[in-house]
Parts: C-alpha cells; sequence; structure tokens
C-alpha cells in the first residue's frame, strides 16, 4: 500500500489493528469498568492487550457471536462498560439481531469493535472481509457509528467511545493506515467531520484509508491545478451535515470514497445529505455490487478501484460535471 | 429494608389469579398479544416476585445487587408488566396502555423503557445469553446477586440458547438459574411434531447443568425448587428447571386449543374466561 505517499504524510509502522489494541488497553488501564468480550480472535483484532495485562476483564466468549453479544450487553447490566469484539463479517453477519436487541434497541452504553474492515486483510478473502458493515450499521438507528482513517483518530475515537450515549461502533482494519494527525491534542470530535486539506474546486469526502488516499489525490490534482478540499468523515452517524453542506456550496462538485459497498454506503448518506440541502455533481468510489477476492491488499485496490488514481478519475470527472452546469 | 416479598400460600394463589385477569384484560383491551403464553408462566413468576425468591426495590429499579430477572420469551410481556406492576414498579394503569402508541407498555418488553425491565426481549433465543453476562458482571463487581431466566420451550430451539448454556458450564456461573416453561406447544403446534427438543434434562445435564423438574403450576413446587437450586449456587453448576405446564393454565377452552398463542381473546371469549378466573374482584 502506498497511502498517503503523495501527500506527504508520515508512515506508521503498525497495522491499524495493533493502534486499535494499544488504544484499548489505554482505556482499560484508565477505566476500571471496561470490560473487552472476544469471539475468538483476540490476536488478529489485538483484543488481546487487554487479555494480558487484565485477565479478569476479558471474555473470550468462543466461536459464538450471538452468544458473545448477548454476554456483552449482560455485562452492561451488571455495570460494565463492554467493548465487543470481532471481525466486522463475523458480528454483524451472525449477531445483527442481538445487536438489533440487546444493544441497539436497548440503546446501552456499549462500543462494537468490527475489525478487518473492507477488503484490505486481503488474502483471507471475501468471507472475512466485512464490505456492508456500514451498511448494516446503517440500520441500526441508535448507534453513533465511527470510521477511524490513522493511528491518532484510532486512539480518540476508542477513548471517547465510553463518554459517548448509547452504543458505538468502530471499525478496525488489518492494514497500517499513515498518520493524518498528530498523536497529541489530536483534533477529533465524535460527529464533527474534520477537513484535512482546504480547496475550493471541489470537494473529496472518504472515511478510513480512503482519507490518505483522497490527500495523494488531491496532491495529484494539484499538480493541474485543482485545488480540492479534503474532509475525513470519520463518524458516519451522526453525520456531519454542516461540514458537507458547506463542502458542497464552496466548492460545487463532490467525490465520496470508501472501503465499502456503495450500495447502502457512506456515499449514499452524503449524496442524501447533499440533495436535501445543496445538488451539486458528485462522483463515487467504492465496491460496485461485487464480492472481492483473495490476494494482496495492493493488488485487490487496483483491481476493485478503491485507489489515489481512482478518486483523482472521478474528481475530474465531477470538476468537469461542475464546469459544464 | 426489606427487599423480598414472601407471601403465603393462600395470598399467592390470589396473586396467580389476579395475574391472569391483569393478562387478559391487558390483550382483550389491546386486541392482541399472548395471552396462553403468559398464563402457562404466572406460577413460575408468582413465586420469584411474591414467593420470597428475588431480591429487589420497586423503588430503585437498578439497584446494583438486585437479584436479576430475564423474561427470555418476551411474548409474555403481558405477564411481565403485571407482574412488575402489582410488585410496585409502577401504577397499575399504565397495563391498560399495552401495545398503543405513545405507551412505553411495549408489545414486546424493551429494557429502559419500563422500570423492571431488564432485557429487550420477543426474538427468542437471546435473553439466557444476557444472564451469563450479568452472572460475570455481578462476580466481576463482586456482588452476590442470583441470576433468573425465564426460557419458553420453542425458543430452545435456537442456537444461541446452546451456545448460551455451553458459556454458564464454562464459566461455572452457579448462580445461573434458567426455568423452561415446558408447555409444550410453539406457535405453530406442539413441539414433539414440530422440533422436539427432547431428551431435553439429558441435553442440558450433558452441557454441564443441574436439572430439576417440577410442576409448573403447584406454586409451593415451584418456590422449594427454585430455593434449592439457590442454595446449590456453591457447586459452580448452572441450575436449569424444567416446568412443566399447560399452555393457556386457568382456561379451560384456552387450553385445549393451541392456535390461541399470538391472538386475545374475543369479547365473548374473554367474558367466558373471566368467569372461570372467577372474576370478581
Amino acid at each position: 500500500m502506498e497511502l498517503g505517499k503523495k501527500a506527504g504524510l508520515k508512515q506508521c509502522d503498525q497495522p491499524l489493528r495493533n493502534i486499535f489494541g494499544d488504544a484499548l488497553l489505554d482505556v482499560a488501564r484508565a477505566n476500571e469498568k471496561v470490560v473487552v468480550l472476544d469471539g475468538d480472535l483476540g490476536n488478529s483484532t489485538k483484543a488481546e492487550y487487554v487479555r494480558h495485562e487484565f485477565p479478569e476483564r476479558f471474555f473470550n466468549i468462543g466461536i459464538a457471536e450471538s452468544n458473545l453479544v448477548g454476554v456483552g450487553a449482560g455485562l452492561a447490566g451488571a455495570g460494565f462498560y463492554p467493548f465487543i469484539t470481532s471481525f466486522s463479517s463475523f458480528l454483524l453477519c451472525n449477531a445483527y439481531d442481538q445487536i438489533r436487541l440487546a444493544v441497539a434497541m436497548s440503546e446501552i452504553d456499549a462500543t462494537v469493535i468490527g475489525s478487518h474492515g473492507g477488503i484490505t486483510l486481503g488474502k483471507d478473502g471475501p468471507t472475512q472481509m466485512g464490505i456492508e458493515d456500514l451498511a448494516l450499521m446503517g440500520g441500526l438507528p441508535t448507534f453513533t457509528i465511527i470510521v477511524p482513517s490513522d493511528p491518532a483518530s484510532m486512539h480518540a475515537a476508542v477513548k471517547a467511545a465510553p463518554t459517548i450515549k448509547g452504543p458505538v461502533f468502530i471499525r478496525s482494519s488489518r492494514v497500517p493506515m499513515p498518520y493524518i494527525y498528530p498523536m497529541e491534542n489530536t483534533p477529533w470530535e465524535v460527529g464533527k467531520a474534520n477537513v484535512v486539506r482546504e480547496g475550493k474546486d471541489l470537494t473529496i469526502i472518504g472515511c478510513g484509508m480512503m482519507v490518505s488516499a483522497g490527500l495523494d489525490a488531491a496532491a495529484m490534482l494539484a499538480e493541474e491545478g485543482i485545488e480540492a478540499r479534503v474532509v475525513d468523515l470519520h463518524t458516519i452517524r451522526p453525520m456531519d451535515r454542516e461540514t458537507i453542506t458547506a463542502a458542497a456550496k464552496e466548492t460545487g462538485a463532490v467525490v465520496v470514497a470508501e472501503e465499502h459497498l456503495l450500495h447502502g454506503g457512506v456515499g449514499s448518506n452524503v449524496a442524501r445529505i447533499i440533495a436535501e440541502s445543496a445538488p451539486v455533481p458528485m462522483q463515487f468510489v467504492g465496491l460496485r455490487d461485487v464480492y472481492v477476492e483473495s490476494g494482496d491488499p495492493n493488488d485487490l485496490v487496483k483491481k476493485y478501484n478503491l485507489t489515489s488514481d481512482d478518486i483523482f478519475a472521478a474528481a475530474k470527472k465531477a470538476f468537469e460535471a461542475k464546469k459544464e452546469s | 429494608m426489606n427487599d423480598i416479598v414472601r407471601k403465603n400460600k393462600e395470598e399467592l394463589l390470589e396473586i396467580a389469579r389476579h395475574l391472569r385477569l391483569d393478562i387478559l384484560e391487558m390483550t382483550s383491551k389491546a386486541g392482541s398479544g399472548h395471552p396462553s403464553s403468559s398464563w402457562s408462566s404466572v406460577e413460575l413468576v408468582s413465586a420469584l416476585y411474591f414467593g420470597g425468591i428475588l431480591r429487589y426495590r420497586p423503588d430503585e429499579p437498578l439497584w446494583p445487587e438486585r437479584d436479576r430477572f430475564i423474561m427470555s420469551k418476551g411474548h409474555a410481556a403481558p405477564l411481565l408488566y403485571a407482574a412488575l406492576s402489582k410488585a410496585g414498579y409502577f401504577p397499575r394503569e399504565a397495563l391498560w396502555t399495552l401495545r398503543e402508541v405513545g405507551s412505553p407498555v411495549q408489545g414486546h418488553p424493551i429494557q429502559g423503557m419500563m422500570p423492571g425491565v431488564e432485557a429487550t426481549t420477543g426474538s427468542l433465543g437471546q435473553g439466557l445469553s444476557l444472564g451469563v453476562g450479568h452472572v460475570l458482571g455481578g462476580r466481576l463487581a463482586e456482588q452476590k446477586y442470583s441470576v433468573f431466566v425465564l426460557l419458553g420451550d420453542g425458543e430452545c430451539e435456537a442456537g444461541q440458547i446452546w451456545e448460551a448454556a455451553m458459556a454458564a458450564a464454562h464459566f461455572k456461573a452457579g448462580n445461573l438459574i434458567a426455568m423452561i416453561d415446558y408447555n409444550k406447544f410453539q406457535e405453530t403446534g406442539p413441539i414433539s411434531r414440530e422440533i422436539a427438543l427432547e431428551p431435553l434434562a439429558d441435553k442440558w445435564r450433558s452441557f454441564g447443568w443441574t436439572v430439576h423438574e417440577v410442576n409448573g403450576h403447584e406454586i409451593d413446587e415451584v418456590i422449594a425448587m427454585l430455593t434449592l437450586a439457590r442454595q446449590l449456587e456453591a457447586t459452580g453448576k448452572p441450575q436449569f428447571i424444567i416446568a412443566h405446564t399447560i399452555k393457556g393454565k386457568g382456561v379451560s377452552f384456552v387450553e385445549a386449543d393451541f392456535t390461541f398463542h399470538g391472538r386475545a381473546l374475543n369479547p365473548e371469549q374473554a367474558a367466558l374466561a373471566k368467569e372461570e378466573l372467577n372474576g370478581t374482584r
């Protein structure tokens, strides 16, 4: 992966999941009410960092996601703050109804961690990939939905989660993501999208690794004299209507990029806001009704059109459409 | 403060009768609901709240040391609401708003909407897992409470029940006491004909539980069994009580017709039922 290279971002030598593990351990150290539930993937999600230091607050419920969620909700009922962790695909697809009743409808304070989101887990293939997780979470109206884009924002999100009223979903990832923000005093507030690059000609809105890819695309566009604004839409719900509307009004064209199915994904929700508030030409980068295959993440993002080149091409289209309109 | 309500047998029989009448009135007024599934569990729930089993504080529903009761068979919501109201969690008038727009008295229980409702249930098979979570949390918080879960028989067809059963034994959840309202019917027919549960006791034993059997309508026997189960908490084995019951118990023509699952009685039937339940209060 060459994320953030064109934009000159500082690379991180650790996968985002490791950063998640560090952040979770920090939170567990700071708050003795935090408990961690694992679906026997703690060594992959890195939730196991907590197991090593606080074994009494770590529960491996086994390969039984429905029970995993129920036990987590029960721990919340007993006064604890559960982080319910597994792969995004297994957790949401196996235990959707349990998340719906015991977490979402009950509006308990809890965080669901969907690790290995998107396609960049790579070689394990489509059975393990969470390409529908954000759409599924969208169907659970009480959830705050967060997709961190770099190590600092992962730390900020995990730290903020127990302070958020009601249930929270945080997507984690197997790939390293470069630093967009400083690790200290990270500018990150739930529900408030970050403008990470100013620009007047169009806006690239992304989440997760697509923010770095968007910054790379913006660097390429700049070489052609097009100044792109880049927005890190780290909170998918509540979605920052104000920042999105301002971007549409001020730049006149919008590209949304996501490592997710386009159907029911982030782009469709951004489009709804823009259609309601400030219709402008839009383009979308994401997965188009397809199950991805096994492969090296670098090859996969190229084959399935999730690179900075794809964002660049979409941005040019949106920019041309703006000029014609 | 006395956190346990222990009525004598005569009073308990009267409470059970009143709960049946409340269930009848609630579901008849709503024109829908599950009276027969509620009636079959009346003695089980009465034993818990009024037979000296549960420790609870109606004026402090989230008292951290309370014993937990999770109604996993969420379609028996009318019984749960009627019992909670009788226990003092909220005024009885609320019962008559069951299933109405704007009322927190939902068709199936929603956690947080009515005091005393510990879990959102109604999609079946989910309550036992919550019970395991409450046990683990109580242990971590060094609290001594017990966790009671009432299961329907049909919902024991769900895989999640067995995931939870396995986990409960693994975690040595001796203070988890599950009761099954074994009335032998699910929505579409006799369980033995649809998806049989037997050998039920052997299944639970093989999952590491101690299994008891009781007549689920003999309230003093139910209380004795719950008391015994609680005494066995120190064994570290979760306790399973098979309560043999009759669906629709208390109203002869409902007992005789399983198709009453999920439907209220019409006004004529309701009048007959009221007569049978000796409905003069």
